[in-house]
């Protein structure tokens, strides 16, 4: 199989998301798209997968010129995308979502969900890929949710197989596994594009990278002819640093104290167990630790968004446990959260309005309750510019921008009020390098300018680059603090998987079962 | 105002086919179409045409007529704005009925009760009086929803069945029932409690559609310029992002029911104090309707404005065309369900019309759909 795309224009209004683009991937071979946040990869993703109608160009399979007006015919075409963000019903099984549309029937429409599993699972065995067919979406960790979303492509016989940014979401073992699964695709010959920021992946998977800015095609290498600083630079089109610049800490009083918490998740299991830590002002404690064990609740308990069960958490000399986030913010205290779609944003709303979502009742947002829509942008454009949010207006709803280009968009947000305590869960996912080092430099500049910062991170390299202390979360509790200075990548590896530092002890599964989310 | 536009000439046409094949004269012309082809066309055009040419003469076509569209179109706005306004915070108010029917006792009481009140005092008085009694047969559902996680849709559909019984029990009471009277009929509200005509004494309208176009402005006002709207509208967008930025679903969900019962408690009130004069059982047949004319004018206060007006025209055009062709009333409810289903399905609309839909009107579809899943 053979996909090739010629000269692809794509407009929307006010901005040119792609610009007579050509690309080309073949059967057995993995291209890696690369580019900025808003450089147009989604979108051209879209075009292939019929979602967008293309404004030039067209798309040819096997050297047949095709027209797609919707994703049926891309998937009859043998074309399979995994979104940026899934498209999985939470409330249906894995079957249920797999067949979803081309349902097995045996007379009468009844469903035939044991046809159906039997060839989900030959499909499974085939490439690595182990789900539990019966499980339902809402209960699985994100990377068995993505094997769903790849089986599903290929339970309708996709043979080019799109992933825009597989792996933003996952931890480094599900990257692992699914580097293996790619690699048993594409030596079962199908043809694999893929979306990612990671420039380390990208160069261990991909057989021909091509790099967009701005819409456009600036490049097309090999991993054997690049490196990780090369690729940053045609991305965006000038050096990047890829390491801040960071003094050692001063560190001052504490300014957020946690005292033996305990916090339960939806499902009413102990996610969080007896966790006590403090930060101080003028440090950045990160919290270390593989997606799924407590982190998200702890956050969640933390910031007056879910109930704590016990413990104590104290902000200065003030006890707020099981405070709400309008009592928080007016304490000072900024919260970048995690699932920046869900939690984070109105994606009807308009980015000058999501700009304001908690500071819309101070001035000079408003006066009385009348808002002062013209203050609203011109703090909108502002940010923007600051931010370097890459829209056309300050009024296009928020769910137009490209996925970094809305979690840009929250962090300008949270950075604008004033500070005491700054939480920060997963800042830079799905970021592009450039951002992800303007980012950094904020955070440490809140920091230097006497913030106390609280780090939540899968991603160890953000660990490394900013952290002054790191506490390591395991299976709910803390499973050991280390100062930057004494803190290697293996120790912070091996306390992630469980193994603690002083008393060695028979090594425990990484995730108790049922206590992950 | 694309999809609405071509929901309703869709509605139209369909309706013209109703009209057509219930016209037995028509009808008969049909069956031996192979004799006479003309004749079945020309019948089909004449009954057509003329049923909707009776009805606009009816509700736009002299001054009598267009007093009794506004007449009609009073009430059926300030409740569509009710079901509007909840819909923007993601509350779906069905409980239009009850909270119609709390606006009665409250406004015809203060109506019946005092006899040496000025105009200008009795009427804002008694009209006040509605809408806090609808507010809170409003607060209700939202404290519950609020509180217990209770679905509004389900506890307002009680809450209309138990102020139905509600009425029915204070017209057994000495204080409402009409003196002399044992058949469940209330006093009537007291000249100085009457909304003023406004288009002199022969015509039925009234203050009320003055006020309700100010409210109508207001609303708007308050959704999109106040931040008490701006809270609103998040919640209803996406109530998790609401909550992380620091507002109040709860809280947000109780003030906005009440705020919508207090509209709808406001609807009975002008209807009592402008035509109805007294209280009597049963459903006032409006609050059922003002959920349609939220859907179709996208909760937007300006498109609930204007299919108020579509609906009332409706109304009353709907006597007109009875009384001067074959055409029933009914064909009426049939033209404005077909235009709910088709609003309601604006996919369908699209395919007909082979149109686009513009980003902007995506958005609030997704509010309301959002809103019927809550
Ligand atoms: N539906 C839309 N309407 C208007 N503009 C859009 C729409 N979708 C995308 N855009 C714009 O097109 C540009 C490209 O967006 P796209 O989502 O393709 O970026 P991306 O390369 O995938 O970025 P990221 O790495 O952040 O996901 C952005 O400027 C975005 O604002
Ligand atoms: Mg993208």
């Amino acid at each position: 199989m053979k996909v090739e795309l010629r000269g692809v224009t794509k407009r929307f209004p006010g901005v040119v998301a792609n610009r007579d683009v050509n690309l080309t991937v073949s059967g057995g071979e993995v291209v890696a798209l690369l580019g900025e946040n808003g450089a147009g990869k989604s979108t051209l993703m879209n075009v292939l997968f019929g979602l967008y109608e293309a404004t030039e160009g067209e798309i040819y399979i096997d050297d047949q010129k095709a027209e797609f007006s919707s994703p049926a015919d891309a998937i009859a075409a043998g074309i399979g995308m995994v979104h940026q963000h899934f498209m999985l019903i939470p409330v249906f099984n894995v079957i249920e979502n797999v067949m979803l549309g081309l349902e097995e029937t045996k007379g009468m429409g009844r469903l035939d969900e044991d046809k159906a599993s039997e060839r989900l699972l030959s499909l499974s065995r085939e490439h690595g890929l182990q789900v539990e067919p019966y499980a339902v979406i809402e209960d699985l960790p994100v990377g068995v949710q993505q094997r769903v979303e790849i089986l599903k492509a290929l339970y309708r016989n996709a043979d080019c197989l799109i992933l825009d940014e597989p792996t933003a979401v996952l931890t480094p073992d599900e990257i692992r596994d699914l580097i293996g699964v790619i690699q048993s695709l594409k030596d079962a010959g199908k043809a694999i594009i893929f979306i990612s920021h990671k420039l380390k992946e990208v160069l261990e998977i991909a057989d021909q990278i091509v790099v967009l800015r701005r819409g456009e095609v600036v490049g097309t290498t090999t991993p054997s002819e690049t490196n990780e600083q090369e690729l940053a630079t045609m991305m965006v089109g000038r050096d990047v640093q890829l390491e801040v610049s960071k003094t050692p800490s001063e560190p001052g009083t504490a300014v957020l104290r946690v005292t033996d918490m305990h916090v339960r998740d939806d499902r009413e299991v102990k996610v969080v167990n007896g966790v006590s830590f403090e930060v101080k002002a003028k440090e950045i404690l990160a919290i270390a630790g593989v997606q799924g064990n407590g982190q998200t609740q702890l956050i969640e308990a933390l910031t007056g968004l879910r109930k704590v069960e016990s413990g104590n958490v104290t902000l200065g000399d003030e006890d707020v446990t099981g405070a709400s986030p309008a009592t928080l913010f007016k304490m000072d205290v900024a919260h970048i959260p995690e699932d920046r779609q869900a939690d984070g944003m109105i994606g009807a709303f308009s980015i000058a309005d999501n700009l304001v979502l908690n500071t819309y009742r101070e001035r000079p947002f408003s006066k009385g309750i009348l808002t002062d829509r013209s203050a609203i942008q011109r703090s909108a454009t502002k940010l923007i510019e600051d931010f370097d949010i890459r829209t056309p207006s300050a009024r296009s709803p928020a769910s137009t921008l490209s996925g970094g280009n809305q979690q840009k968009m929250i962090v300008a947000r949270e950075f604008t009020h004033a500070q005491r305590l700054l939480i920060a869960s997963q800042p830079t996912r799905g970021l592009d390098v450039g951002s992800i080092q303007y980012i950094h430099a904020r955070i440490v500049a809140q920091r230097d300018e006497g913030a106390g910062v609280l780090l939540v991170s899968s991603e160890l390299d953000e660990i490394m680059a900013l952290a002054d202390r790191i506490a390591v979360m395991c299976a709910g509790e803390i499973v050991g603090v280390l100062d930057r200075a004494d803190a290697t990548r293996e120790k912070v590896g091996r306390l992630m998987a469980g193994v603690r530092d002083e008393a060695p002890r028979p090594p425990s599964p990484p995730v108790a079962e049922g206590e992950g989310s | 105002m694309l999809v609405p536009t071509l929901a309703l000439v869709a509605a139209l046409f369909v309706g013209a086919l109703v009209i057509i094949f219930t016209d037995p004269e028509t009808l008969r012309a049909w069956a031996s179409f192979t004799a006479n082809p003309g004749r079945a066309l020309s019948l089909s055009w004449d009954a057509a045409s003329e049923a909707y040419i009776a009805l606009f003469r009816g509700s736009f076509g002299s001054r009598y007529a267009l007093s009794e569209t506004l007449v009609n179109t009073t009430p059926l706005l300030l409740a569509g704005l009710s079901v509007g306004l909840a819909f923007r915070a993601g509350l779906f108010n069905i409980g239009g009925e009850g909270q119609i029917l709390a606006g009665f006792i409250g406004s015809v009481m203060v109506g019946f009760s005092f006899d040496s009140l000025p105009a200008i005092i009795h009427v804002p008085f008694a009209l006040l009086t509605g809408a806090v009694f609808g507010a809170a047969w409003g607060f209700i559902p939202g404290f519950l929803k609020a509180k217990t996680g209770a679905h509004e849709v389900i506890s307002t559909i009680m809450l209309n069945f138990i102020m139905l019984n509600v009425v029915l029990w204070v017209l057994k009471t000495e204080f409402f029932l009409r003196i002399g009277r044992n058949d469940p009929i209330s006093k009537s509200v007291n000249e100085s409690a009457e909304l003023p005509k406004i288009a002199g004494e022969g015509l039925r309208v009234h203050l009320g559609i003055m006020v309700a176009l100010a409210v109508a402005w207001l609303m708007w006002w308050i959704l999109f310029r106040t931040t008490i709207g701006f809270r609103f509208r998040s919640v209803g967008a996406n109530p998790k992002a609401a909550a992380y930025a620091g507002m109040s679903v709860a809280g947000t969900y109780i003030f906005a029911m009440m705020m919508a019962g207090a509209l709808t408690g406001l609807a009975g009130a002008t209807q009592m104090l402008g035509i109805k004069k007294f209280l009597s059982p049963g459903f006032s047949g409006f609050g059922f309707d003002a959920i349609a004319l939220a859907l179709l004018g996208k909760s937007h206060p300006g498109g609930i404005v204007l299919a108020s007006i579509l609906f009332g025209a409706l109304r009353a055009g709907a006597l007109t065309m009875q009384a001067s062709t074959s055409t029933p009333i009914d064909i009426i409810v049939v033209i404005q369900a077909l235009i709910i289903a088709f609003v309601a399905a604006p996919t369908l609309v699209r395919a007909i019309f082979r149109v686009k839909l513009r980003r902007s009107e995506r958005e609030t579809e997704g509010v309301l759909a959002k809103t019927w899943g809550s």
